[in-house]
């Protein structure tokens, strides 16, 4: 269960001040898929770095589970991002010295529950249909493949909650659309919660509900109507 | 992550910079050969003075007239003549103090010395029998001064083997006349190279009995007409009996020569030499070190230096990895592991090439100098320590500017 009341987030520049996000009120129930629009410099990114506890607040609340994460600590957040959520950036980022495998295996070496990393992350591979590339350095997968290592590594140590900022964002459609069926794929199968953050009309409109940004606000929150 | 994860990850990322990562180790390296090797160099040179002072015997107290003694050290010998060569008898009686074993007094004077058209100027020791013994020295050839020489005052003398080099070649001097300050004497015997000592070179002089020394060849006389001598070398039985045999001479002296107040003499304790030696050659072993150690931190310095651009290289790393959960720890850890693997890698290669650097050295003669060294454990374990603890140091700053890294800012860097 995701909580936001009045979160606001400011950057300085100087004398400069940019809202980022003002005044977000937001909930999102455990099990819901909802895509997030607006355009660029909405303040889409902001938003998903704040649910996914990259960054706090300037003010306003975010309870997770019930749980105020703006007092939590440093350390704190890190479990939160070690465990409660996963993210896929639209950059992939991932390391890439390391083998798909090796990336994937990245959350398990922090935290709790360091047993059979390497079996977990194999399964996390599968999962994302990439069995037959664990061995792949970053440099030696495509762009959809390189997403989807993302994906297995967000998704390998379980979490509630997945979060996507623009995970189709430098894919072709073929790969855009094997990513989103798989984003799909594991809210309606796993009753995984997914934020997704696109610019894609055809893709938010197959979630369950699309939310619109502009200026740091949240101008539009419709559930989508599937019957039309 | 434990100790394996962490020691894996910071191989592979420096192994990622193969020669970076070997230039910083081979400053580590650098140092630590040099302070092993330069510390051997010194321990070296600090076993052989020992060596030395132990092989005159550890049961020695030396009597020299005069209040000279500073810090246990003397330098050069007492100027007062007022021991004698009767406190000398008088100490070696056994009724008076049976802890004494053997004494030898000796009277040192300068002489010119003269062989055919060879000559040479050097120090010509007065002596008696039992120097030859209390001294632990072997002859080469020939005999030694006799009790009879000494009551005679007899013309002859035994000469040092520099000495003899320098005058006879590699002729046989026994038997051969030479002139010290134009006075003949006889060669009986030659000494047996002792190699130069820290009292100067032991083998370039020239022994005659104390009396013909005194009334032959020293200028100075005392009043009374006694024989005086400069030191007075006592052998005691025991070493356990140095302190009463000490106490004993000195009552003895002082009643001998009717002292009330201030002695006129300095007893000094072999045992004591040796130690103050020791300390003061530690000092020096250890300035050595220091030395070699600035090397080190230049080395220290290396490291730090490329683990800041490794950090700032990194940030986009340090980022994906905070976005995956790992805390500042987990980040100061791993930076922090690359760090000490360089210095103790160098450390450990640093040893290894310090160990033959002083195996090279070992007994080599270098700019004239003969080097000998001696390698203890314990200067690699310091040579270790030294280097981890310079890891610790100059990787902690790197490392906690990489842990303080916020998540987002770290994503974002380019
Ligand atoms: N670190 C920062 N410092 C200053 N301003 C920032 C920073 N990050 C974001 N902003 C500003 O905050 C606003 C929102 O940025 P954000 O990245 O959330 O936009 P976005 O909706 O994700 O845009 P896009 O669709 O292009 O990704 C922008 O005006 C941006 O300039
Ligand atoms: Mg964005």
């Amino acid at each position: 269960m995701i909580v936001l009341e009045g979160v606001t987030k400011v950057y300085s520049l100087g004398a400069v001040q940019v809202r980022a996000l003002d005044g977000v009120d937001l909930s999102i129930n455990r099990g819901e898929i909802v895509a997030v629009m607006g355009v660029s410099g909405s303040g889409k990114s902001t938003l998903m770095n704040i649910l996914g506890c990259l960054d706090v607040p300037t003010s306003g609340s975010y309870s997770l589970d019930g749980e105020d994460v703006g007092s939590l600590d440093d350390d704190k957040l890190a479990y939160i991002r070690n465990r409660k959520v996963g993210f896929v950036f639209q950059t992939y980022n991932l390391l890439p010295r390391l083998t798909a495998l090796a990336n994937v295996e990245l959350p398990l070496l922090y935290g709790r529950g360091r047993r059979q990393r390497r079996q977990r992350a194999q399964e996390a591979l599968e999962r994302v249909g990439l069995a037959d590339r664990m061995r792949h350095k970053p440099a030696e997968l495509s762009g959809g493949q390189q997403q989807r290592v993302g994906i297995a590594r967000a998704l390998v140590k379980d979490p509630a909650i997945l979060l996507a900022d623009e995970p189709t964002g430098n894919l072709d459609s073929r790969s855009s659309e094997e990513i989103i069926s798989m984003l799909i794929r594991l809210n309606r199968d796993e009753g995984i919660t997914v934020v997704v953050v696109t610019h894609s009309p055809e893709i938010a409109a197959r979630t369950d509900r699309v939310i619109s940004m502009l200026d740091g606000r949240i101008v539009d929150d419709t559930p989508v109507d599937r019957d039309r | 992550m434990n100790l394996l994860d962490i020691a894996n990850s910071a191989l592979t990322s420096l192994w990622a910079n193969k020669l970076r990562s070997s230039l910083t180790v081979l400053g580590i390296v650098i140092g630590v050969a040099a302070v092993i090797s330069l510390m051997s160099i010194g321990r070296g040179a600090q076993a052989s003075i020992t060596e030395r002072i132990q092989s005159l015997g550890t049961n020695l107290l030396f009597v020299q007239p005069g209040a000279t003694s500073f810090g246990g050290i003397f330098f050069g010998q007492g100027s007062a003549s007022t021991l004698t060569l009767d406190d000398a008898y008088a100490i070696s009686d056994p009724t008076a103090i049976p802890s004494v074993s053997a004494v030898a007094p000796e009277l040192s004077t300068f002489g010119d010395i003269v062989f055919g058209r060879e000559n040479t100027s050097t120090q010509v020791l007065g002596v008696t029998t039992e120097y030859l013994d209390v001294r632990n020295l072997e002859l080469s050839t020939g005999g030694f001064i006799s009790q009879g020489h000494v009551t005679n005052r007899s013309e002859v003398a035994v000469l040092g083997s520099f000495t003899s080099e320098t005058l006879f070649g590699l002729r046989d001097p026994v038997g051969q006349t030479i002139r010290i300050n134009d006075r003949r004497f006889t060669v009986i015997g030659v000494l047996d190279s002792e190699g130069g000592g820290p009292f100067g070179q032991l083998d370039d002089q020239i022994l005659v009995p104390i009396t013909t020394a005194y009334y032959r060849l020293a200028s100075e006389r005392t009043t009374q007409g006694d024989v005086t001598v400069n030191l007075i070398s006592v052998q005691v039985e025991d070493e356990d009996l140095m302190d009463q045999a000490e106490g004993e001479i000195a009552t003895l002296l002082r009643l001998r020569h009717r002292l009330t107040s201030e002695d006129d003499f300095t007893i000094n304790n072999q045992q004591d030499t040796l130690e103050t030696l020791e300390e003061t050659t530690d000092t020096f072993v250890m300035f050595l070190g220091a030395i070699a150690g600035i090397s080190l931190l230049v080395g220290g310095i290396g490291i730090m230096n490329i683990m800041l651009v490794s950090v700032t290289e990194r940030t986009r790393e340090i980022g994906i990895r905070k976005a995956m959960g790992a805390t500042r720890r987990d980040i100061l850890v791993q930076f922090m592991s690359e760090a000490i693997v360089l210095s103790i890698g160098g450390g450990g290669i640093g040893v290894l090439a310090g160990i033959a650097l002083s195996r090279l050295i070992d007994g080599r003669t270098l700019l004239g100098q003969n080097f000998e060294t001696v390698f203890s454990g314990d200067i690699v374990v310091l040579a270790l320590f030294v280097s981890a603890a310079i890891g610790l140091f100059f990787g902690i700053y790197p490392a906690v500017r990489a842990a303080r890294q916020h998540p987002i800012d770290a994503l974002r860097y380019e």
